[in-house]
């Protein structure tokens, strides 16, 4: 089974169409919504986990793009900005997904963001702000 | 007085590190050689061992002189972007204090509030040599007549620039959690309900202080490395306490000395001098400290070889009991099991995070040992030794 998270960013006009449904029923697709969001011209955003084979999770994505909305991967837009960050580890005490982990070996505070799921608890849990979530 | 079969001086071991010879290990390898070759042949071979820290450390800040304006200005107000600096020590000096908020901060009004921005992070901006915004008020008098003055300034437009923190490496600190219903917000981070996490905050065997328990060769004028140069230990800080239970190798279970630590922030980096934004709470410093131990005889060897599995501190309920002033021990627990990730607390595995950097710990420990190795930072021998326990 494949799986990745993504976030869809649809605009005012396609708002009505179905496109969730159809990942579903057209392409096999399990989801587990992360996070959802709409904005004032009703315009918004979707997180999603996809669930599926690699074949099927790839059309789901080429119909996705067709349909209108823009999709791109979670972790394009979760980033540890490693100038900031100090290895302290006080964010490891948040993430429940264990994105944010410490290496034994180094000590060093490191970020799986294929793990992330853009919860976004780190961003201000982190008190040098080295975590930088950019969902829009 | 007790006798030794090494004996070495400060005048000794800095003779050796002029000339290059001096042998120096951080205190993360001083565990293996002791434990391998004994106290005493550790205490031959070895004649500094470096130690490190790197924590938000809250009692902290910078002594500012920002020099003469023309007409001259009693500037009895003082803001540096905005964060409020105490004004009231003479005419162009000024205090910053890294806990400050900046001005117009909702604080806690929506909770959690973020703290963003405060002392501790001008003082980052200081030393990253960013512009600040200099804001002076004063009432006037014969000789400094000037009320109002605004500039964008530098780090290096100061006269004087000193970091001078009055509470630094705490020997040991508490282990936090919250035994309440609801999450909170404290100085030891997010601590979910139901102890559903755990924090603390020392570099446990690589902390200084730990490494030198009775502060046998630490005092007045150790020098020691600040912010990323090198700066001094003052005195000994506030709320130090040297009369707390030890384990048998003398190591304070709970919170006990301090150091109050001096030095030129010009010289400082950024990457050891940063801004901390507790969710909550507020606003506070990152600083990075080392002290070098010198090996005088063979008990500061055994000292020196203390590991995180003998050094203890207490786990306290940050819910109801800390904030009400009720002192009560909900267990003992060593480093060890704090650093694996998992204590465990009425029967309930509890996961850890540090607030304290082990890796920076590690940097400093080994920048440490670099520069004493190149002979550029000689030992600085105590005036005055911290008020200690006799031994």
């Amino acid at each position: 089974m494949y799986s990745r998270k993504v976030i869809i960013h649809y605009t005012a006009d396609i708002v009505d169409q179905p496109i969730v449904h159809r990942l579903v029923k057209d392409y096999d697709l399990a989801f587990n919504i992360l996070k959802a969001r709409i904005l004032p011209k009703r315009e918004g955003l979707l997180v999603l986990d996809l669930v599926g084979t690699k074949e099927n999770f790839d059309r789901g994505i080429r119909y996705l793009k067709k349909s209108g909305v823009k999709v791109e991967p979670l972790s394009d837009r979760v980033t540890q900005n490693t100038d900031r960050c100090v290895h302290c580890g006080a964010c490891i005490a948040f993430c429940s997904t264990g994105a944010l982990y410490i290496d034994k070996k180094t000590m060093m505070v490191l970020f799986d963001a294929e793990k992330c799921n853009g919860c976004e608890l780190c961003v201000t849990a982190c008190p040098a702000r080295a975590m930088e979530i950019d969902l829009f | 007085m007790k006798k030794f079969k090494v004996n070495k001086t400060f005048k000794e071991i800095n003779e050796k590190i002029r000339h290059g010879k001096a042998v120096v290990v951080t205190a993360e390898e001083m565990i293996d050689i002791v434990e391998k070759k004994g106290a005493l042949e550790a205490a031959r071979k070895i004649d500094v061992v470096t130690t490190g820290t790197f924590a938000p450390m809250c009692s902290s800040g910078v002594f500012i002189n920002f020099g003469h304006t023309s007409p001259r200005m009693r500037a009895s107000r003082v803001w540096l972007n905005d964060v409020p600096a105490y004004g009231g020590i003479a005419a162009v000096d000024c205090y910053i204090g890294a806990t400050e908020v900046v001005e117009g901060d909702p604080l806690n009004s929506v909770h959690p509030g973020e703290f963003n921005y405060g002392g501790g992070h001008v003082i980052e901006d200081l030393v990253a040599g960013n512009v600040i915004r200099l804001r002076l008020e004063g009432y006037g008098t014969d000789c400094y007549p000037a009320r109002k003055l605004e500039k964008n300034i530098t780090i290096h437009d100061l006269r004087n620039a000193i970091l001078l923190n009055p509470r630094n490496a705490y020997q040991n600190y508490n282990c936090a959690v919250n035994m309440s219903d609801k999450t909170i917000y404290t100085y030891m981070g997010v601590l979910r309900p139901r102890m559903a996490n755990a924090t603390y905050s020392t570099s446990g065997q690589l902390s200084p202080l730990f490494n030198d328990p009775y502060c046998k060769t630490i005092g007045i004028g150790t020098r020691i490395f600040l912010g990323g140069t090198k700066g001094y230990v003052a005195w000994h800080g506030t709320q130090h306490n040297p009369h707390v239970p030890r384990g048998k190798n003398g190591v304070p279970k709970e919170g006990a000395g301090t150091i109050a630590t001096i030095g030129n922030l010009i010289e400082m980096s950024p990457k050891w001098i940063v801004g901390a934004s507790i969710l909550g709470y507020g606003v506070s410093l990152y600083v990075g400290i080392g002290i070098p131990i010198p090996i005088l005889n063979e008990d500061m060897a055994q000292y020196t070889s203390v590991s995180d599995k003998d050094i203890y501190t207490q786990v306290f309920d940050y819910g109801v009991d800390y904030p009400n002033g009720v002192v009560k021990s909900l267990r003992e627990v060593s480093y060890k099991e704090l650093r694996s990730g998992t204590i465990t607390l009425n029967g309930k595995k509890i996961p850890t995070a540090p607030l304290s950097s082990y890796y920076r710990a590690m940097e400093i420990a080994n920048t440490l040992k670099e520069w004493i190795e190149k002979g550029t930072f000689l030992l600085g021998e105590p005036q005055e030794i911290l008020p200690s326990e006799k031994t």
